[in-house]
Protein backbone atom coordinates (compact mmCIF):
# COMPACT_ATOMS: atom_id res chain seq x y z
CA UNK A 1 0.00 0.00 0.00
CA UNK A 2 3.08 1.78 0.95
CA UNK A 3 5.06 1.30 -2.26
CA UNK A 4 2.31 2.78 -4.82
CA UNK A 5 2.91 6.57 -4.10
CA UNK A 6 6.64 6.02 -4.27
CA UNK A 7 6.13 4.34 -7.62
CA UNK A 8 3.78 7.11 -8.80
CA UNK A 9 7.02 9.86 -8.06
CA UNK A 10 9.58 7.74 -10.10
CA UNK A 11 7.17 7.65 -12.98
CA UNK A 12 6.77 11.57 -12.68
CA UNK A 13 10.37 12.09 -11.96
CA UNK A 14 11.02 10.31 -15.20
CA UNK A 15 8.51 11.60 -17.40
CA UNK A 16 10.05 15.16 -16.44
CA UNK A 17 13.34 13.96 -18.56
CA UNK A 18 12.17 15.29 -21.54
CA UNK A 19 14.51 16.50 -24.04
CA UNK A 20 14.41 19.73 -23.31
CA UNK A 21 16.19 19.48 -20.00
CA UNK A 22 18.81 17.28 -21.65
CA UNK A 23 20.64 20.54 -23.06
CA UNK A 24 23.73 21.49 -20.76
CA UNK A 25 24.25 25.23 -22.21
CA UNK A 26 21.84 27.85 -22.27
CA UNK A 27 21.43 30.35 -24.78
CA UNK A 28 19.38 33.65 -24.17
CA UNK A 29 17.93 34.80 -27.68
CA UNK A 30 16.86 38.40 -28.37
CA UNK A 31 13.34 37.32 -29.35
CA UNK A 32 11.53 34.82 -28.53
CA UNK A 33 10.53 34.00 -31.65
CA UNK A 34 14.59 32.53 -32.19
CA UNK A 35 14.34 30.54 -29.60
CA UNK A 36 11.24 29.07 -31.22
CA UNK A 37 12.91 28.48 -34.30
CA UNK A 38 16.24 27.18 -31.94
CA UNK A 39 13.95 24.57 -30.37
CA UNK A 40 12.43 23.40 -34.02
CA UNK A 41 15.66 23.53 -35.63
CA UNK A 42 17.66 21.52 -32.90
CA UNK A 43 15.07 19.02 -32.97
CA UNK A 44 15.13 18.48 -36.71
CA UNK A 45 18.84 18.41 -37.26
CA UNK A 46 20.22 15.05 -36.86
CA UNK A 47 23.89 14.62 -34.65
CA UNK A 48 26.75 13.43 -37.53
CA UNK A 49 29.06 11.45 -34.46
CA UNK A 50 25.69 9.50 -32.49
CA UNK A 51 23.43 9.01 -35.13
CA UNK A 52 19.98 8.60 -33.92
CA UNK A 53 20.19 11.59 -31.76
CA UNK A 54 18.67 14.81 -33.13
CA UNK A 55 21.51 17.71 -31.58
CA UNK A 56 19.10 19.05 -28.83
CA UNK A 57 19.34 15.38 -27.04
CA UNK A 58 22.96 14.83 -27.88
CA UNK A 59 25.79 16.00 -25.46
CA UNK A 60 28.45 15.15 -27.94
CA UNK A 61 31.07 17.59 -28.68
CA UNK A 62 30.02 17.98 -32.13
CA UNK A 63 26.56 18.66 -31.26
CA UNK A 64 27.68 21.21 -29.10
CA UNK A 65 29.51 22.79 -31.83
CA UNK A 66 26.49 22.57 -34.22
CA UNK A 67 23.86 24.00 -31.39
CA UNK A 68 26.06 26.82 -31.00
CA UNK A 69 26.51 27.45 -34.55
CA UNK A 70 22.47 27.18 -34.84
CA UNK A 71 22.11 29.58 -32.25
CA UNK A 72 24.92 32.28 -34.52
CA UNK A 73 23.44 31.90 -37.52
CA UNK A 74 19.48 32.73 -36.22
CA UNK A 75 20.90 35.79 -34.10
CA UNK A 76 22.77 36.62 -37.29
CA UNK A 77 19.38 36.55 -39.04
CA UNK A 78 19.58 33.91 -41.30
CA UNK A 79 16.30 32.10 -42.76
CA UNK A 80 15.87 28.56 -41.94
CA UNK A 81 16.42 27.64 -45.78
CA UNK A 82 19.76 29.57 -45.09
CA UNK A 83 20.72 27.50 -42.29
CA UNK A 84 19.12 23.99 -43.43
CA UNK A 85 21.04 24.49 -46.40
CA UNK A 86 24.23 25.38 -44.56
CA UNK A 87 24.25 22.65 -42.73
CA UNK A 88 23.88 19.86 -45.37
CA UNK A 89 26.65 21.66 -47.44
CA UNK A 90 28.82 20.53 -44.48
CA UNK A 91 27.51 17.15 -43.44
CA UNK A 92 25.14 16.38 -46.30
CA UNK A 93 21.47 15.37 -46.38
CA UNK A 94 22.34 12.87 -43.30
CA UNK A 95 22.44 15.85 -41.29
CA UNK A 96 18.39 16.33 -41.65
CA UNK A 97 15.72 14.21 -40.14
CA UNK A 98 13.32 15.64 -42.87
CA UNK A 99 15.17 15.63 -45.88
CA UNK A 100 14.70 17.79 -48.73
CA UNK A 101 12.66 15.87 -51.59
CA UNK A 102 14.51 15.08 -54.60
CA UNK A 103 17.92 14.28 -55.79
CA UNK A 104 19.29 11.17 -53.99
CA UNK A 105 16.95 11.28 -51.35
CA UNK A 106 13.98 11.01 -53.69
CA UNK A 107 14.12 7.11 -53.29
CA UNK A 108 13.82 7.48 -49.45
CA UNK A 109 10.45 9.63 -49.95
CA UNK A 110 8.91 7.25 -53.14
CA UNK A 111 10.28 3.84 -51.50
CA UNK A 112 7.61 3.77 -48.62
CA UNK A 113 4.31 4.53 -51.42
CA UNK A 114 5.53 2.52 -53.81
CA UNK A 115 5.99 -0.83 -51.26
CA UNK A 116 2.38 0.27 -50.13
CA UNK A 117 1.12 0.06 -53.05
CA UNK A 118 2.80 -2.85 -53.54
CA UNK A 119 1.46 -4.75 -50.52
CA UNK A 120 -2.08 -3.05 -51.52
CA UNK A 121 -1.77 -4.82 -54.81
CA UNK A 122 -1.00 -8.15 -53.56
CA UNK A 123 -3.91 -7.84 -51.05
CA UNK A 124 -6.60 -7.16 -53.61
CA UNK A 125 -5.03 -10.30 -56.14
CA UNK A 126 -5.01 -12.55 -53.13
CA UNK A 127 -8.55 -11.48 -52.09
CA UNK A 128 -9.86 -11.66 -55.25
CA UNK A 129 -8.29 -14.89 -56.06
CA UNK A 130 -9.74 -16.43 -52.99
CA UNK A 131 -13.17 -14.89 -53.69
CA UNK A 132 -13.52 -16.07 -57.68
CA UNK A 133 -12.19 -19.77 -56.03
CA UNK A 134 -15.08 -19.97 -53.51
CA UNK A 135 -18.06 -18.77 -55.81
CA UNK A 136 -17.03 -21.61 -58.96
CA UNK A 137 -16.79 -23.95 -56.57
CA UNK A 138 -20.15 -24.91 -55.65
CA UNK A 139 -21.49 -27.09 -52.63
CA UNK A 140 -23.53 -29.74 -54.31
CA UNK A 141 -21.25 -32.64 -55.33
CA UNK A 142 -21.02 -34.17 -58.63
CA UNK A 143 -22.63 -37.32 -59.57
CA UNK A 144 -19.62 -39.23 -59.39
CA UNK A 145 -18.78 -37.91 -56.09
CA UNK A 146 -22.31 -38.95 -54.93
CA UNK A 147 -21.39 -42.62 -56.29
CA UNK A 148 -18.05 -42.12 -54.08
CA UNK A 149 -19.72 -41.13 -50.66
CA UNK A 150 -22.46 -43.71 -50.89
CA UNK A 151 -19.76 -46.51 -51.71
CA UNK A 152 -18.02 -45.43 -48.57
CA UNK A 153 -20.58 -44.86 -46.34
CA UNK A 154 -22.80 -48.12 -47.17
CA UNK A 155 -21.15 -51.40 -45.97
CA UNK A 156 -20.10 -53.01 -49.14
CA UNK A 157 -21.67 -57.19 -48.57
CA UNK A 158 -19.61 -58.24 -51.15
CA UNK A 159 -16.30 -57.03 -49.41
CA UNK A 160 -17.28 -58.53 -46.10
CA UNK A 161 -16.16 -61.87 -47.12
CA UNK A 162 -12.70 -61.34 -46.35
CA UNK A 163 -13.15 -59.48 -43.30
CA UNK A 164 -11.21 -61.80 -41.75
CA UNK A 165 -8.12 -61.26 -43.09
CA UNK A 166 -8.36 -57.58 -42.84
CA UNK A 167 -5.87 -55.61 -40.72
CA UNK A 168 -9.01 -53.57 -39.48
CA UNK A 169 -11.77 -54.60 -37.67
CA UNK A 170 -11.96 -58.05 -36.05
CA UNK A 171 -15.12 -59.91 -34.95
CA UNK A 172 -13.99 -61.36 -31.38
CA UNK A 173 -16.28 -64.64 -30.74
CA UNK B 1 1.63 -16.50 -63.36
CA UNK B 2 1.71 -20.53 -63.46
CA UNK B 3 0.90 -22.54 -60.73
CA UNK B 4 3.87 -24.57 -60.45
CA UNK B 5 6.25 -20.89 -60.75
CA UNK B 6 3.85 -19.81 -57.64
CA UNK B 7 5.27 -22.91 -55.25
CA UNK B 8 8.61 -20.59 -55.79
CA UNK B 9 7.49 -17.52 -55.02
CA UNK B 10 8.54 -17.76 -50.98
CA UNK B 11 11.95 -18.64 -52.02
CA UNK B 12 12.31 -15.98 -54.47
CA UNK B 13 11.64 -13.59 -51.88
CA UNK B 14 14.04 -15.80 -49.21
CA UNK B 15 16.56 -15.58 -51.56
CA UNK B 16 15.86 -11.61 -52.62
CA UNK B 17 15.98 -10.49 -48.74
CA UNK B 18 19.03 -12.97 -47.80
CA UNK B 19 20.77 -11.02 -50.97
CA UNK B 20 20.12 -7.31 -49.00
CA UNK B 21 20.53 -8.75 -45.26
CA UNK B 22 23.76 -10.16 -46.41
CA UNK B 23 25.32 -7.04 -47.84
CA UNK B 24 23.94 -5.37 -44.83
CA UNK B 25 26.35 -7.34 -42.59
CA UNK B 26 29.47 -5.88 -44.13
CA UNK B 27 28.17 -1.77 -44.47
CA UNK B 28 29.10 0.43 -41.84
CA UNK B 29 26.13 2.09 -40.59
CA UNK B 30 28.89 4.62 -39.07
CA UNK B 31 30.27 5.73 -42.79
CA UNK B 32 28.98 8.83 -43.56
CA UNK B 33 30.22 10.38 -47.66
CA UNK B 34 31.29 13.97 -47.28
CA UNK B 35 29.58 16.34 -48.41
CA UNK B 36 32.64 17.95 -49.45
CA UNK B 37 33.59 15.77 -51.83
CA UNK B 38 35.56 17.90 -55.09
CA UNK B 39 33.91 21.18 -53.17
CA UNK B 40 37.62 23.24 -52.45
CA UNK B 41 39.10 23.15 -49.07
CA UNK B 42 37.06 25.88 -47.15
CA UNK B 43 38.97 29.12 -45.99
CA UNK B 44 40.38 29.58 -42.88
CA UNK B 45 42.82 32.32 -40.62
CA UNK B 46 43.88 30.39 -37.99
CA UNK B 47 47.49 30.27 -36.32
CA UNK B 48 50.27 27.46 -37.01
CA UNK B 49 51.23 25.87 -34.13
CA UNK B 50 55.07 25.49 -34.30
CA UNK B 51 55.44 29.57 -33.99
CA UNK B 52 51.48 30.87 -33.36
CA UNK B 53 52.20 32.71 -37.36
CA UNK B 54 49.20 33.40 -39.23
CA UNK B 55 48.27 30.60 -41.36
CA UNK B 56 45.39 30.91 -44.15
CA UNK B 57 44.16 28.74 -47.14
CA UNK B 58 46.20 29.87 -49.54
CA UNK B 59 49.53 29.03 -47.74
CA UNK B 60 48.86 24.99 -47.45
CA UNK B 61 46.94 24.76 -50.74
CA UNK B 62 48.99 24.44 -53.89
CA UNK B 63 50.34 20.54 -54.06
CA UNK B 64 49.00 17.45 -53.45
CA UNK B 65 48.76 16.68 -49.95
CA UNK B 66 46.73 14.96 -47.22
CA UNK B 67 45.34 16.75 -44.08
CA UNK B 68 45.03 15.13 -41.35
CA UNK B 69 42.55 15.44 -38.05
CA UNK B 70 44.00 15.16 -35.27
CA UNK B 71 44.18 15.58 -31.05
CA UNK B 72 46.01 14.33 -28.44
CA UNK B 73 42.90 13.67 -26.82
CA UNK B 74 41.96 11.05 -29.92
CA UNK B 75 43.24 7.72 -28.56
CA UNK B 76 43.19 6.21 -32.26
CA UNK B 77 45.46 9.40 -33.00
CA UNK B 78 48.01 7.93 -31.22
CA UNK B 79 47.36 4.66 -32.89
CA UNK B 80 47.41 6.17 -36.15
CA UNK B 81 50.81 8.25 -35.45
CA UNK B 82 53.52 6.00 -36.23
CA UNK B 83 52.41 5.28 -39.41
CA UNK B 84 51.91 8.58 -40.39
CA UNK B 85 55.51 8.84 -39.46
CA UNK B 86 55.94 6.65 -42.39
CA UNK B 87 54.39 8.28 -44.74
CA UNK B 88 56.19 11.79 -43.96
CA UNK B 89 59.54 9.77 -44.30
CA UNK B 90 58.37 8.61 -48.17
CA UNK B 91 58.08 12.56 -48.53
CA UNK B 92 54.64 12.99 -48.91
CA UNK B 93 53.09 16.33 -47.46
CA UNK B 94 51.15 15.83 -44.42
CA UNK B 95 49.32 19.36 -42.94
CA UNK B 96 47.64 19.01 -39.43
CA UNK B 97 44.84 19.99 -37.57
CA UNK B 98 45.24 19.95 -34.44
CA UNK B 99 41.80 20.06 -33.61
CA UNK B 100 39.45 21.04 -30.11
CA UNK B 101 43.42 20.44 -28.48
CA UNK B 102 45.34 22.80 -26.01
CA UNK B 103 48.49 24.34 -27.96
CA UNK B 104 51.18 22.91 -25.06
CA UNK B 105 49.80 19.71 -25.51
CA UNK B 106 49.93 19.42 -28.62
CA UNK B 107 53.36 20.43 -28.49
CA UNK B 108 54.28 17.87 -26.25
CA UNK B 109 52.90 14.87 -28.22
CA UNK B 110 55.02 16.16 -31.08
CA UNK B 111 58.45 16.31 -29.32
CA UNK B 112 58.09 13.21 -28.09
CA UNK B 113 56.61 11.00 -30.71
CA UNK B 114 58.01 12.67 -34.08
CA UNK B 115 56.52 15.73 -35.97
CA UNK B 116 55.36 14.43 -39.64
CA UNK B 117 53.50 17.34 -40.74
CA UNK B 118 55.05 19.71 -42.75
CA UNK B 119 52.16 22.34 -40.68
CA UNK B 120 50.06 21.66 -37.77
CA UNK B 121 46.94 24.47 -38.25
CA UNK B 122 45.57 25.11 -34.20
CA UNK B 123 41.86 24.98 -34.86
CA UNK B 124 41.36 25.35 -31.01
CA UNK B 125 37.46 26.33 -31.22
CA UNK B 126 36.82 23.24 -33.93
CA UNK B 127 35.66 26.17 -36.56
CA UNK B 128 38.09 24.52 -39.73
CA UNK B 129 36.35 21.44 -38.45
CA UNK B 130 33.12 22.46 -38.62
CA UNK B 131 32.95 23.84 -41.66
CA UNK B 132 34.80 20.32 -43.40
CA UNK B 133 32.07 18.33 -41.67
CA UNK B 134 34.55 16.60 -39.31
CA UNK B 135 32.39 14.53 -36.88
CA UNK B 136 35.66 12.54 -35.02
CA UNK B 137 39.13 12.63 -35.24
CA UNK B 138 41.03 10.86 -36.36
CA UNK B 139 39.97 11.86 -40.26
CA UNK B 140 42.02 12.28 -43.63
CA UNK B 141 41.47 14.40 -46.26
CA UNK B 142 43.63 14.20 -49.96
CA UNK B 143 43.88 17.74 -51.11
CA UNK B 144 44.58 18.16 -54.79
CA UNK B 145 46.80 20.65 -56.05
CA UNK B 146 43.96 23.63 -57.00
CA UNK B 147 42.70 22.96 -53.16
CA UNK B 148 40.14 20.46 -53.84
CA UNK B 149 39.38 18.00 -51.57
CA UNK B 150 39.12 14.43 -53.42
CA UNK B 151 39.01 11.85 -50.78
CA UNK B 152 37.98 11.75 -47.21
CA UNK B 153 39.07 8.85 -44.79
CA UNK B 154 37.57 8.66 -41.02
CA UNK B 155 39.19 6.31 -38.93
CA UNK B 156 43.01 5.31 -38.75
CA UNK B 157 45.28 5.27 -41.65
CA UNK B 158 47.77 2.45 -41.06
CA UNK B 159 49.00 0.37 -44.28
CA UNK B 160 45.77 -1.43 -45.24
CA UNK B 161 44.19 1.89 -45.61
CA UNK B 162 47.02 3.31 -47.17
CA UNK B 163 47.74 0.51 -49.73
CA UNK B 164 44.39 -0.19 -50.69
CA UNK B 165 42.41 3.26 -50.52
CA UNK B 166 44.44 6.56 -50.20
CA UNK B 167 47.77 6.03 -52.38
CA UNK B 168 45.81 4.70 -55.66
CA UNK B 169 43.77 8.15 -55.24
CA UNK B 170 47.26 9.77 -53.92
CA UNK B 171 49.04 8.45 -56.96
CA UNK B 172 46.11 9.90 -59.85
CA UNK B 173 46.21 12.79 -58.35
CA UNK B 174 49.85 13.23 -58.66
CA UNK B 175 49.68 11.88 -63.04
CA UNK B 176 46.56 14.25 -63.35
CA UNK B 177 48.61 17.30 -61.99
CA UNK B 178 51.68 16.14 -63.74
Amino acid sequence: MNRFPKLALLCICLSLCSSVFAVIETYSFSDTQLEQRYRRLSGELRCPKCQNQNIADSNAPIAQDLRKLLYEQLEAGASDEEILDDMVSRYGEFVRYRPRFGGVTLALWIAPVVLLLLGLSAVTLVLRASTKNSSTRSDALSDAEQAQLNALLSPDLSSDDNSNSGPGVQDKS
Amino acid sequence: MPPRLKLFLPLIIFVVLAGFLFRGLSLDPKALPSALIDKPLPEFELTRLADNAQLRRADVVGRVALFNVWATWCISCRVEHPYLQVLADQGIPIYGINYKDENSAAQRWLNELGDPYVANIVDTEGTLGLDLGVYGAPETYLVDASGVIRFRHVGVVDERVWSNILQPIYQQLLTDEG
